[in-house]
């Protein structure tokens, strides 16, 4: 009873790598309840997502590898019960997965199934007479530290605070059976993904995140160019995403995506605690802000007031020019 | 159609919250609350269903005694009548979703719509818990929500993009900030509200042991960001970058 169960994440058939992140929690979390690292696999023909994981020398111990039709989009419904009896089968203490939307969806759902306490955006896992969890909240303006008194506890873990593990021993590759039925009252009709070839905003190096301050979705394009030198990704604030200027999946904050890069531009954006909560782990912030009152400064390296449609392409030319990126 | 809708009582999110210095909590004194703002769009979904469909608008806080002003700015904006199931306790998501189960179990609705998270405590569990304990299906993060022949068919925001469910009723549905715009309460809403019924439980009533599965031991701040340097243009700038932060 004192393994650990990451719950990996896929999408259209390959690994997301905020699923390594998660792995490198679990080990930690391993390390303090004395377990072993079991990663489980769910979907329909995804064979290669789990041999990758298996071989990768990721840090886990054994990858389990459940293939079914039910499996075949992700529904809550049907995953819950399975990632349930695989905890029980491999003897869960810790059950875990990236606080991603899908993370979100379904661990609170694993936890009542489990009559676990259930931890959201875990950002550290250490022991002090038993296994403890910090977490933020009030929009990343408190951190607490918690215990879970129930056997098995359940864990989202923020991504941006781990690494994906490297050259950790390879793991061994079970298939298992799950027994639970598919669940008859929810269907997956559709997934429209927006086509990107820039990094996920998790992943990204470099964040170029545009606000309100934009006034049209086409100013989003001299973000774009700078984001594109810079092999960066583009972002937002829920105003610029309410506004229509850009998709749903930009919104960086509280109840958006949380991002860390090395790098974030702050364009337009004005710096409510609900956007600063998504981005003030990056390493260094730059913002870019015509009035010089606005809060996004108090956060931010290195603050330009200035007009966003002059100095962004100007900033983009000179890198360039410079030979910076590209 | 029976609509069941949740509201939290919280600090208001626009106000940094203070710690006090033993780390025990957060300083309530002189503190405003509000409805939580993702339940806001609950409620205004929940309204916008019964408008379409007919029916009635339940509306279920947890919490002390002054949630009633939350459950009357529902009740205000057009829901039917209130349940509080009054504690003074400060409940983990889980407690709360054994409660509100209960209050269902009584209540029969056809359909639950939640917010998707508390802004104070940020969890997002509640709605998906509710789901399994009552055996729901869930469609949570909605920013589109029909209901036709005994099921909805709901947009969600979700990693990538959008993607669409339909869930049989009675189900679950969580509500994202692109659901609706909330309608303020009209003069004659407040005053009609007033009128409203509020029925109070006990946990011990609904028979749920309220025990935190999950227990704060330390609250502290996040550490500051040491604050910057404004540059003076965009020379300046990538001088910085690459010379100061190095990140080129
Ligand atoms: C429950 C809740 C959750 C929320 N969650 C999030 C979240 O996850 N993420 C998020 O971002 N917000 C969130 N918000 C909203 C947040 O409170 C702010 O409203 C939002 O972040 C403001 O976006 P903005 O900075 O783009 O817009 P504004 O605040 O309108 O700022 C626009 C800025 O652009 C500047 N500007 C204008 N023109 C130019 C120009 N030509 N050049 C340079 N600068 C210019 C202005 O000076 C101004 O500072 C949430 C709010 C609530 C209540
Ligand atoms: N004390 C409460 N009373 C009523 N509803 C609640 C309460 N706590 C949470 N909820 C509902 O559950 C949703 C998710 O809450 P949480 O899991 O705490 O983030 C909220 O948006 C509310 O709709």
């Amino acid at each position: 009873m004192s393994n650990v169960l990451v719950v990996a994440e896929h999408v259209g058939g390959a690994l997301r790598n905020v699923t390594l992140s998660a792995i490198n929690f679990g080990k930690q979390a391993a390390s303090i309840t004395g377990g072993k690292v079991h990663v489980l696999v769910l979907g329909d023909g995804v064979d290669a997502v789990a041999k990758q994981l298996a071989d990768g020398g990721y840090g886990a111990d054994t990858v389990h590898l459940a293939n079914g039709g039910q499996f075949a989009n992700y529904l809550a419904e049907n995953y819950a019960p399975a990632v349930a009896e695989v905890a029980k089968a491999v003897g869960a203490e810790v059950v875990c997965s990236p606080s991603s939307t899908t993370g979100k969806d379904l661990l609170p759902r694993v936890a009542a199934l489990l009559e676990a306490g259930m931890v959201s955006d875990a950002i550290e896992v250490f022991d002090d007479g038993g296994i403890r969890f910090k977490r933020p909240l009030w929009a990343d303006n408190v951190i607490t530290t918690v215990e879970v008194s129930t056997p098995v506890k359940v864990i989202s873990v923020r991504t941006t605070v781990y690494d994906a593990l490297e050259g950790q021993p390879s793991a061994a590759l079970e298939t298992v059976s799950i027994s639970a039925g598919a669940f008859d009252g929810a269907e997956f009709v559709s997934f429209d993904q927006v086509k990107s070839d820039r990094p996920e905003l998790t992943d990204a190096d470099v964040v170029v995140a545009g606000g309100r301050g934009l006034k049209a979705g086409e100013n989003f394009e001299m973000l774009m160019n700078l984001a594109d030198l810079l092999g960066g990704a583009v972002g937002a604030s829920r105003a610029a995403v309410d506004s229509g200027y850009a998709p749903n999946d930009w919104q960086i904050g509280q109840t958006g995506k949380v991002v860390a890069p090395n790098l974030y531009f702050a364009v337009a954006i004005s710096g409510a605690i609900q956007h600063l909560a998504g981005m003030k782990g990056s390493k260094t912030i730059v913002a870019i802000n015509k009035d010089p009152e606005a809060p996004i400064f108090q956060v931010a390296d290195y603050g330009l007031v200035a007009d966003a449609f002059a100095v962004v392409p100007e900033l983009t030319q000179k890198l360039k020019d410079a030979g910076i990126g590209g | 159609m029976k609509i069941l809708t949740t509201v939290k009582r919280v600090t208001d999110p626009d106000m940094k919250v203070k710690i006090k210095p033993d780390g025990s909590g957060i300083v309530t004194d002189g503190v405003e609350y509000k409805m939580n703002s993702f339940d806001e769009y609950g409620v205004e979904e929940a309204i916008r269903l019964k408008e379409e469909h007919g029916g009635e608008v339940v509306v279920v806080s947890v919490g002390p005694d002054a949630s009633t002003k939350e459950i009357r700015t529902a009740l205000a904006m057009g829901a039917d009548r209130g349940v509080l199931v009054e504690t003074d306790a400060d409940l983990d998501s889980d407690a709360v979703a054994r409660l509100i189960a209960e209050v269902a179990k009584k209540e029969s609705p056809d359909i639950i719509v939640m917010g998707k998270q508390a802004v104070d405590s940020d969890r997002n569990q509640a709605g998906q818990m509710l789901a399994a304990y009552l055996g729901y299906p869930q469609a949570t993060f909605a920013f589109e929500l029909s209901v036709a022949d005994g099921w909805a068919t709901v947009g969600r925001e979700v990693d990538g993009g959008t993607s669409t469910k339909r869930v049989k009723l009675p189900a679950i549905v969580t509500a994202d900030l692109r659901l609706n715009e909330p309608r303020y309460a009209s003069l004659p809403g407040i005053i009609k509200a007033k009128r409203k019924k509020i029925d109070r439980f006990s946990p011990e009533d609904l028979g749920v042991d309220i025990a935190s599965k999950v227990n704060v031991l330390v609250f502290e701040a996040p550490p500051e960001r040491e604050a910057g340097q404004i540059v003076d243009g965009v020379d300046a700038l990538i001088g910085k970058l690459r010379d100061e932060a190095k990140v080129f």
